[in-house]
């Protein structure tokens, strides 16, 4: 798929979602789809992350921790240190991307599923300091956190007090698609940067990738320090949405999703996940009428999906674009 | 203290057979099997219908579990893994499928079983008393069993022509498809005997702590870990790591009773920093 299409699709996809859904949200008054859209996009937004560690050939299923971490950060600066919400979606992520640099030294050196199975156990490690830690409340979590406040340069307020709102959730909508958006805009450019193109070197042959001269053990941290703060940052944007983060707001299967986003859109393509994300969660919601057999269909959908299209969705629609163009 | 010991070798012992299927159908077809704690679940729930519901002998129920599980783990590599590692550009679409078909044993267990925790009759009454150790004689039982069964596991492995097979397949997937192995009739042997290894433990263990169908995830995990602990797709390694884990699980809940519930936090943080000296895990070969 060439990549001016894919930047095409992105553009009106952004469109579509700052314009388009909020005007489809006032004609139709189901205000319960912008919350399903909120964490929808956050959750694109941590699924971004595990993407790039696709990206340099490592299989990443610990990204839920880093959203939990982020998402406590958050949560305590806001209500212990009394710091800005605002200031704290850039700290929460990188305070990630500091954990995840002091972990991710050793542990990248690990390949294939070792790397998988520490990251899957990383998880665990995260949700059981959160039950272990005073500052973190124990199990009880933190609850009944502030909304957002006014952001302001002099006079002019650029984003009102969101507790002066009479409905919060159209705020906290254009904010998640807002940083969903720059998140993805942010790794497209950084995947077609010169960092891109030794990324693709790590993914196919590390020791050859050495031998020219790359840095390896440098930028594969870079990469998994990236990775971990786009997951700190849904965390702590999520935080502040549910007003509230307990030990079990992300599990290790949050985890395992992220990955199957990612997998189910195509690890081809920057926008895989985003795709993977919005397929995935809104098939799991929509088949909510099914009752008892949810999961079972859903997972059936996923088997045969598979079966059909390995390579993801967008396989196909990059198929069919071959296909005209022939 | 000796009974801190005793538990820890009679937890080590199922750890061990867990983590042999595991690393068996990783060591063939180099697939990470998510599904491999709700194979355990259904195991369960085949010997819990077989022995608790029909009252038919427990070996009986054992039997069930096994035949049950081989039949699916084979039906499930021939139809899926296998066109999937035929069709997908990379690797690690593998681990999707594996994920999906967790789920979906998920959803067949829970609809079929329900959600409650099912347990069964005591398989043996009584208690040996030695002073110093107590323990039920049915976890004699089923402990003394699982070892058995790693064992005739080991010796299948070490002395027939399939187990001879499926080790060349592990070695190097082309050479021995050179020698003239059978490589997808073995991959398909492989797989259906890893899941029923999973069942057997999951109907073996029924008889001690019953069974209730949220809890694969968790068996998953735990068995990831001991692979990793002694090496991916090594057969010493999964016995290996199956009793350090047992043990400090046993060790970790009594010493580090009086610190509430840490012990696993522990344990999770030892490895990781084990892992990082040693990547690969007692006995694994460098990059799994």
């Amino acid at each position: 798929m060439r990549s001016s299409l894919q930047l095409t699709g992105f553009v009106v996809f952004g469109l579509v979602m700052l314009i388009v859904v909020p005007i489809v949200v006032a004609a139709t008054g189901r205000n319960d789809l912008y919350y399903t859209l909120t964490l929808i996009s956050l959750l694109a937004v941590a699924s971004a992350g595990v993407w790039i560690t696709f990206a340099i050939g490592r299989i990443n299923i610990g990204q839920a921790a880093y959203a939990l971490i982020g998402g406590y950060v958050s949560a305590v600066l806001v209500s212990v240190y009394s710091v800005s919400f605002w200031w704290t979606i850039p700290l929460a992520g990188l305070f990630c991307a500091a954990v995840a640099v002091i972990i991710g030294l050793p542990i990248l050196r690990l390949r294939g599923v070792y790397f998988a199975m520490v990251t899957l156990v990383s998880t665990e490690v995260a949700r059981l300091t959160a039950l272990a830690l005073p500052i973190t409340n124990g199990a009880k979590g933190m609850s009944n956190l502030p909304l957002p406040g006014p952001v302001a340069v002099g006079p002019l307020i650029i984003i009102p007090d969101f507790a002066s709102l009479a409905n919060a959730s159209p705020a906290f909508y254009l904010l998640s698609v807002s940083i969903m958006l720059i998140a993805y805009a942010g790794v497209w450019r950084l995947v077609h940067s010169r960092v891109g193109k030794l990324f693709v070197a790590l993914q196919q042959n590390e020791e050859l990738a050495a031998s020219t001269g790359i840095n390896i053990a440098a930028l594969r941290v870079i990469a998994y320090a990236i990775s971990s703060f786009l997951g700190g940052v849904a965390g702590a944007v999520f935080s502040a949405v549910s007003q509230s983060v307990y030990p079990s707001s992300f599990t290790t299967q949050d985890s395992i999703n992220f990955m199957l986003n990612c997998f189910l859109g195509g690890l081809g393509y920057v926008f895989g996940p985003l795709m993977g994300t919005f397929v995935l969660r809104f098939g799991w919601d929509l088949l909510f009428e099914t009752a008892q057999f949810q999961l079972l269909i859903y997972s059936g959908i996923l088997i045969v999906l598979m079966l059909v299209l390995p390579n993801g969705l967008l396989s196909l629609v990059a198929m069919r674009f071959r296909r005209r163009t022939r | 203290m000796e009974q801190v010991l005793v538990n820890g070798l009679y937890l080590g012992a199922q750890y061990a057979l867990i983590a042999l299927g595991l690393t068996l159908i990783f060591a063939l077809m180099n697939v990470l099997n998510f599904a491999h704690g709700q194979m355990y679940v259904l195991g369960g729930f085949v010997t819990y219908t077989v022995y608790g519901q029909w009252h038919l002998p427990f070996v009986v129920a054992l039997i069930a579990s096994s035949v049950t599980l081989a039949i699916v783990g084979a039906l499930i590599e021939k139809f899926l893994f296998r066109t999937v590692i035929r069709r997908s550009k990379r690797e690690e679409s593998t681990m999707l499928l594996a994920a999906a078909i967790a789920f979906l044993l998920d959803a067949i267990i829970l609809l079929v079983f329900g959600e409650k925790g099912h347990g069964v009759p005591k398989i043996l009454n009584g208690v040996l008393n030695t002073g110093s150790i107590i323990i039920p004689f049915d976890r004699i039982l089923v402990g003394g069993l699982a070892l058995v069964f790693i064992a005739v596991f080991m010796a299948f492995m070490q002395f027939s022509k399939t187990g001879r097979a499926m080790r060349a397949l592990a070695q190097d997937r082309v050479a021995a498809q050179l020698m003239g192995v059978n490589v997808d009739r073995y991959s398909m042997i492989g797989f259906a005997l890893g899941a029923l290894l999973a069942g057997l433990v999951g109907g073996l263990l029924v008889a001690i702590t019953g069974v209730s169908s949220g809890i694969g995830g968790a068996i998953s995990t735990k068995a990831f870990m001991m692979v990793m602990i002694g090496g991916a797709g090594v057969v010493g390694g999964a016995i290996v790591g199956g009793f350090i884990l047992g043990m400090f699980e046993a060790v970790g809940l009594s010493v580090l009773h009086a610190y509430g519930d840490i012990t696993y936090l522990v344990i999770f943080a030892t490895l990781m920093v084990f892992l990082a000296i040693r990547p690969n895990g007692l006995m694994g070969k460098p990059w799994g």
